[in-house]
């Protein structure tokens, strides 16, 4: 994420990226200290370090325990645990993995469902009206116009519906490819396939034009084959779907970050 | 680069074990090299998937059939106009149920299997502990090594939430089951037998006070209980994840990792090739996946692409494709040789971008094979055919980009019939 702003990487505490943009990475033993400490109010640090060695090692055989932390952690940002405000106007949070993110957003059940009491139960209480409030928390699904991708968004709505109170506000379809020809020029572009053609292209720039010609008819086969795909994207998910181009550039970082923000600013108005 | 070398590793070895980031194709390029040696050797091989693409699981045959291991039908290569000399067979894992397997087999009684697969908490690890899916996979494979019923197994690895989870589930797993924290965790149920020691020990330390606060006392019990229960598994569990260890770093086993070019994809795999390396598993390959072809690495072509916008060569064109004098006609022409001038720099300038990601590679295994990008989705078996062609360079027609027969497509001509055979 740090590679996109073009920043070193962020740590656990918010650090200013640019003006009203800040960064941090959950970290969910640190998260889990943090915890500790303001609710333990345990001053020694280094007694708080075996203690959370001994949490950490709960948190990852008992289910729910390390997704929680990890929400816990998004709320507390979010201003929840008794304080006023938040610090923050929005928060957005790059999510765990698709396999992963409705067993995090439901960890607040599996705890409800296993811990009967204890501070924790009453904390994930907050926790679930804050994430099941469809006007303050809103899931974004992003996916490529591709086989995969797209299956895996749709199963994932297919979950995220089931499963889960947590509305899904929208989809964002990344990497779209631009419709090369219209039917009529993908016409004459057939007709430029003929050898006389291809050499008058060639005698002209002095260089075989062929992987011109082979390159168009890619873009082509891929614009269609990812067509079928956003078809049955668009079939199978009603949701609001912004569309975000793909970019040929040379550079990965903040110039493509400032590329998609653009892309994405101009679909949403 | 060794173009043979991925053949001649995988005909000398035993098992195969692809990793690599999700959307690489890694599925896809773990059932080619299952498909290309049960098809050109004369051996039984075993494909191991995790979560295939629908079209995948149907083409092989597994979709719906849980973890029963079943053969792809002779037909089903013929369709694919591919020759079989050996077996293919196709298995895809389901963690739940591998668990409760486990579970029922090496539980010291069915009383006891059956108290384990009962505990409210199991459920909720079998299916959620981080490494489950990775260990469970690692399970698995042992498993279906020792019986001895296949000459070839590749595993394609579950996706996993990052790299470490995969290489190190064995261990992590021993530790988890033999280690220091679950005997202390478990010491208060212990001590007092049948948790009547309980309130003694559990006040007397600060982390069960704690924990007691925060989680509550049901719950720390249960995990406890959860625990206990799985004790008489430790010592199984140990072992057969030494065994495991064992067994990935011998010589029997080599590790594939596929990558795209992709900068974020690649730095990935450059580190599971180092992370593997320092764990002494083996790395015998890597594949470059969806490589753009090297027509696109012209960069005089490049240079001189802005000349499709000259009037006068429109002028040409429009009279060698017969549509000189239909204005209409002109105006589209001259658009569509822009279209394809400005296609190709973007595309160019992709290509230069991997092709220098690639000069950049840290790490290079002995064997290095590239896959060409090709533009359709290669989900049924006739699309494994093509991308085994590709791997391999049986030269059936849709080419590599390596060298002798991972040569890239020798002109639009054979892709179209490549194409034309789907």
């Amino acid at each position: 994420m740090a590679d996109l702003f073009a920043v070193p990487a962020f740590g656990a505490q918010p650090e200013e990226i640019q003006p009203n943009l800040y960064g941090l990475t959950i970290d969910t033993e640190l998260a889990l200290r943090e915890y500790l400490k303001l609710n333990m109010k345990i001053p020694m640090m280094g007694r708080i370090g075996t203690l959370a060695r001994i949490f950490d090692f709960v948190a990852t055989a008992a289910p729910g325990v390390k997704e929680i932390l990890t929400i816990g952690k998004i709320s507390w940002e979010a201003g929840l645990d008794g304080r006023e405000s938040s610090e923050w106007d929005l928060i957005v949070v790059d999510a765990t993995a698709t396999g992963h993110i409705v067993g995090q957003l439901n960890a607040h059940r599996s705890i409800r469902e296993m811990v009967s009491v204890g501070i924790i139960r009453e904390q994930t209480e907050e926790m679930a009206e804050l994430l099941e409030d469809p006007g303050r928390t809103g899931v974004v699904l992003v996916a490529t116009p591709e086989e995969m991708p797209v299956s895996e968004t749709i199963d994932l709505y297919g979950r995220f519906t089931e499963l889960t109170n947590v509305d899904i506000a929208a989809v964002v379809v990344n990497r779209v490819l631009p419709e090369l020809f219209t039917k009529a020029e993908a016409e004459i572009f057939e007709g430029m396939r003929d050898p006389s053609v291809t050499e008058l292209l060639a005698d002209y720039l002095g260089h075989d034009a062929t992987p011109m010609l082979d390159a168009a008819e890619l873009a082509v086969t891929l614009r269609r084959t990812r067509g079928e795909h956003l078809k049955r994207l668009r079939e199978r998910v009603p949701l609001p779907m912004y569309y975000v181009p793909n970019f040929f550039v040379k550079s990965q970082g903040l110039r493509i970050t400032r590329l998609v923000a653009q892309a994405l600013s101009e679909e949403l108005s | 680069m060794n173009p043979d070398g991925l053949a001649e590793l995988i005909s000398g070895k035993e098992m195969v074990v692809t990793v690599g980031s999700g959307g690489v194709g890694k599925t896809s390029i773990s059932a080619t090299m299952a498909l290309h040696a049960a098809s050109t050797l004369g051996i039984k091989v075993l494909v191991i998937t995790v979560d295939p693409a629908r079209r995948l699981a149907d083409a092989l045959g597994v979709a719906g059939l849980g973890n029963l291991e079943s053969q792809v039908s002779e037909s089903a290569f013929n369709s694919a106009g591919l020759p079989i000399r050996g077996e293919l067979w196709a298995v895809q894992l389901d963690t739940k149920r591998s668990w409760d397997d486990l579970v029922m087999r090496y539980a010291a009684s069915e009383e006891e299997a059956f108290k384990i697969l009962e505990n409210p908490l199991y459920q909720g690890f079998s299916a959620r502990f981080i490494q489950s899916h990775d260990y469970i996979a690692m399970e698995r494979l042992y498993d279906l090594h020792s019986q001895g019923n296949y000459d070839l197994i590749v595993v394609d690895t579950p996706p996993s939430r990052n790299a470490v989870d995969f290489v190190e589930a064995p261990k992590r797993v021993q530790e988890f089951f033999g280690g220091r924290l679950l005997r202390l965790l478990t010491v208060p149920y212990r001590v007092g037998g049948d948790f009547g020691g309980r309130v003694i020990n559990f006040a007397a330390k600060p982390f069960y006070r704690i924990a007691d606060q925060i989680l509550g006392s049901q719950f720390l019990e249960d995990i406890a209980e959860f625990f206990l229960s799985f004790q008489s598994m430790y010592e199984g569990f140990t072992r057969r994840a030494a065994a495991i260890e064992t067994l990935l770093k011998s010589r029997q086993t080599t590790f594939v990792v596929v990558s795209t070019l992709e900068p974020a994809a690649f730095a990935e795999a450059q580190y599971f090739c180092e992370l593997l390396t320092r764990n002494s598993m083996p790395v015998g390959a890597l594949i470059l996946n969806k490589v753009l072809p090297e027509y696109l690495l012209d960069v005089e072509l490049g240079r001189k692409a802005e000349l499709l916008s000259d009037s006068s060569l429109s002028k040409s064109v429009a009279a060698s494709i017969g549509v000189a004098g239909e204005k209409d006609k002109e105006r589209m022409l001259s658009r569509v040789l822009q279209e394809i001038a400005e296609n190709f720099t973007n595309f160019q300038t992709v290509a230069l971008r991997e092709a220098e990601e690639e000069r950049s590679m840290r790490y290079r295994p002995d064997v290095v094979a590239k896959v060409p990008f090709v533009p359709t989705d290669l989900v049924d078996l006739d699309g494994l055919s093509k991308l085994a062609s590709g791997l391999f360079g049986d030269g059936s027609g849709e080419g590599g980009t390596g060298e002798k027969g991972l040569t890239p497509p020798a002109d639009l001509e054979a892709r179209r019939q490549g194409r034309g055979r789907r």
